[in-house]
């Protein structure tokens, strides 16, 4: 989403459009960042079955990927993976 | 056509309310502003004003349904006073983040406790961040005459903020006063109907009041005090055709001998009418006093204030409130803010007075007076903060 500046806000805070919830990224909320050393991982999914957001990608082949548009970095997926997988980076600020 | 009545000051809002043909009035009875929303719901029941009349459990409730009415394109009125207006203040803030144009009457009351029904302007000063401009009004004539002119400045499209219109709580909302009322039918030559801004439209959906968090939420704070700040010249506009319309000049700032006081009391509200008769004896003995009282006290007239202080010595600030362990009372500290980077500025100092209603009197004007010149002689002032009226 591209930000805008306060003289192109539409006044009162309203949001002029309906839907546009689709285009809000919350994965900019995150503070650190969760990265899969696909060699470590056993397809095992409990990351995917643990996370809230669901912000892990499921693959045909029962690899996963993180959907960083929307990931918010509470690190579930790191701290249930049994093979230490997923480590969390702190994001680039 | 303009016809003269009497009325309170209560009943002369009530009025002005009817002829600004509202849509809707969300409101809960609290002294001492009872009598404007009996009187509209009587204009109601009777059929002279065709308007929705919500009564509601709470003052909380009747901001809320206010809210959603002026979006939805009305016009929209409510009244309260004190711990009504206290238990608004969250919905005050969403009211004019919103940017919706509700017009509401503040009978100024003290806050408790002790209970009290009296004024202080306790009221206003805690709306006072709340993004609503405020007017002030002196007498019962004003009281009406800035109702309707409350309705012209909110609904201005270059505005679009809501208004308070501050009464002396029974200092004016009691007192009978012939009130000059124009022709029903005039009014919509200063006063055309309320276009509605963003109006609910199922065909183009548009939502109110979502979450905006640190990627949105400065940017609208941003653009709230921009617009703020730029009402100002659109309120000018706005008294300047009501005195095209009435006759009645409306400024934001009065005064009285200020283009050559040394010493000058700056004032809200009623009391201005009590400072302004003291002052103008004094004048006629040569001395060289003058007063300041605002009619616009939201946004705050700056430039103006500025301008009119120029060549004074001494200021006296009174304040019908108190700021607890702040370093003065609320017009005090706008007024020291006003002036802090002019290199020459006089000496001010703050009066506390009349709280829950305590008379002032011409006496304690001259007091008032009298301390003032003895920190001009002096060149400093030694006590920065003095209650008037109050027994040691």
């Amino acid at each position: 989403m591209k930000y805008k500046s306060w003289k192109e806000f539409p006044i009162g805070n309203v949001i002029p459009e309906p839907a546009t919830s689709l285009e809000y990224k919350t994965g900019k909320w995150r503070t650190f960042k969760p990265v899969i050393d696909q060699e470590k991982c056993v397809k095992c999914l409990l990351c995917w079955v643990s996370c809230p957001e669901p912000a892990i990608i499921r693959h045909d082949d029962d690899t996963v990927a993180i959907d960083y548009d929307f990931c918010k970095g509470c690190g579930i997926c790191a701290n249930v993976c049994p093979v230490k997988a997923i480590s969390m980076i702190p994001e680039e600020v | 056509m303009v016809k003269r009545i009497g009325m309170n000051g209560d009943t002369a809002v009530a009025y002005a309310v009817k002829q600004a043909d509202v849509d809707v009035i969300a409101a809960y009875p609290i002294t001492p502003q009872t009598i404007i929303v009996e009187k509209l719901s009587e204009y109601v029941n009777n059929g002279e004003l065709n308007a929705a009349y919500v009564p509601v459990e709470s003052e909380h409730s009747a901001l809320s349904a206010c809210v959603g009415a002026s979006l939805a394109g009305a016009r929209v009125f409510t009244a309260t006073a004190s711990q009504g207006l206290a238990l608004m203040y969250e919905i005050l803030y969403i009211a004019s983040s919103l940017r919706t144009t509700i017009v509401m009457a503040l009978g100024n009351r003290a806050l408790s406790a002790p209970i009290n029904i009296h004024c202080s302007h306790d009221d206003a000063y805690a709306a006072r961040d709340a993004g609503w401009i405020q007017l002030f009004a002196e007498n019962v004539q004003e009281a009406y005459d800035l109702t309707l002119q409350a309705f012209r400045i909110s609904e201005d499209k270059n505005v679009l903020l809501p208004t308070i219109v501050n009464l002396d709580g029974f200092i004016l909302t009691h007192s009978l006063e012939g009130v000059n009322v124009f022709e029903d039918e005039d009014i919509a030559k200063f006063l055309p109907p309320k276009e509605p801004i963003q109006p609910i439209d199922p065909e183009n959906p548009i939502t109110y009041g979502p979450l905006g968090l640190f990627d949105s939420y400065i940017e609208f704070k941003k653009q709230q005090a921009e617009a703020m700040k730029a009402s100002y010249p659109h309120i000018l506009q706005a008294f300047k055709e009501f005195e095209e319309f009435s006759g009645r000049s409306y400024k934001p700032i009065k005064t009285l001998g200020m283009e050559d006081a040394e010493i000058a009391i700056m004032v809200l509200g009623s009391t201005a009418g009590t400072v302004r008769e003291v002052v103008r004896k004094m004048r006629e003995k040569g001395e060289k006093v003058g007063t300041i009282s605002l009619t616009l006290y939201r946004p705050f007239p700056e430039e103006e204030l500025k301008k009119v202080l120029k060549g004074v010595k001494v200021l006296a600030v009174m304040d019908r409130s108190y700021s607890f362990g702040s370093p003065g009372a609320q017009l005090f500290m706008d007024v020291t803010a006003t002036l802090i980077n002019m290199k020459e500025k006089p000496l001010i100092f703050n009066v506390i007075y009349g709280l829950g209603g305590r008379d002032l009197v011409p006496n304690h004007v001259l007091s008032i007076i009298e301390k003032a010149k003895e920190y001009a002689e002096l060149g400093e002032v030694s006590e920065k903060e003095i209650w008037i009226g109050v027994r040691e």
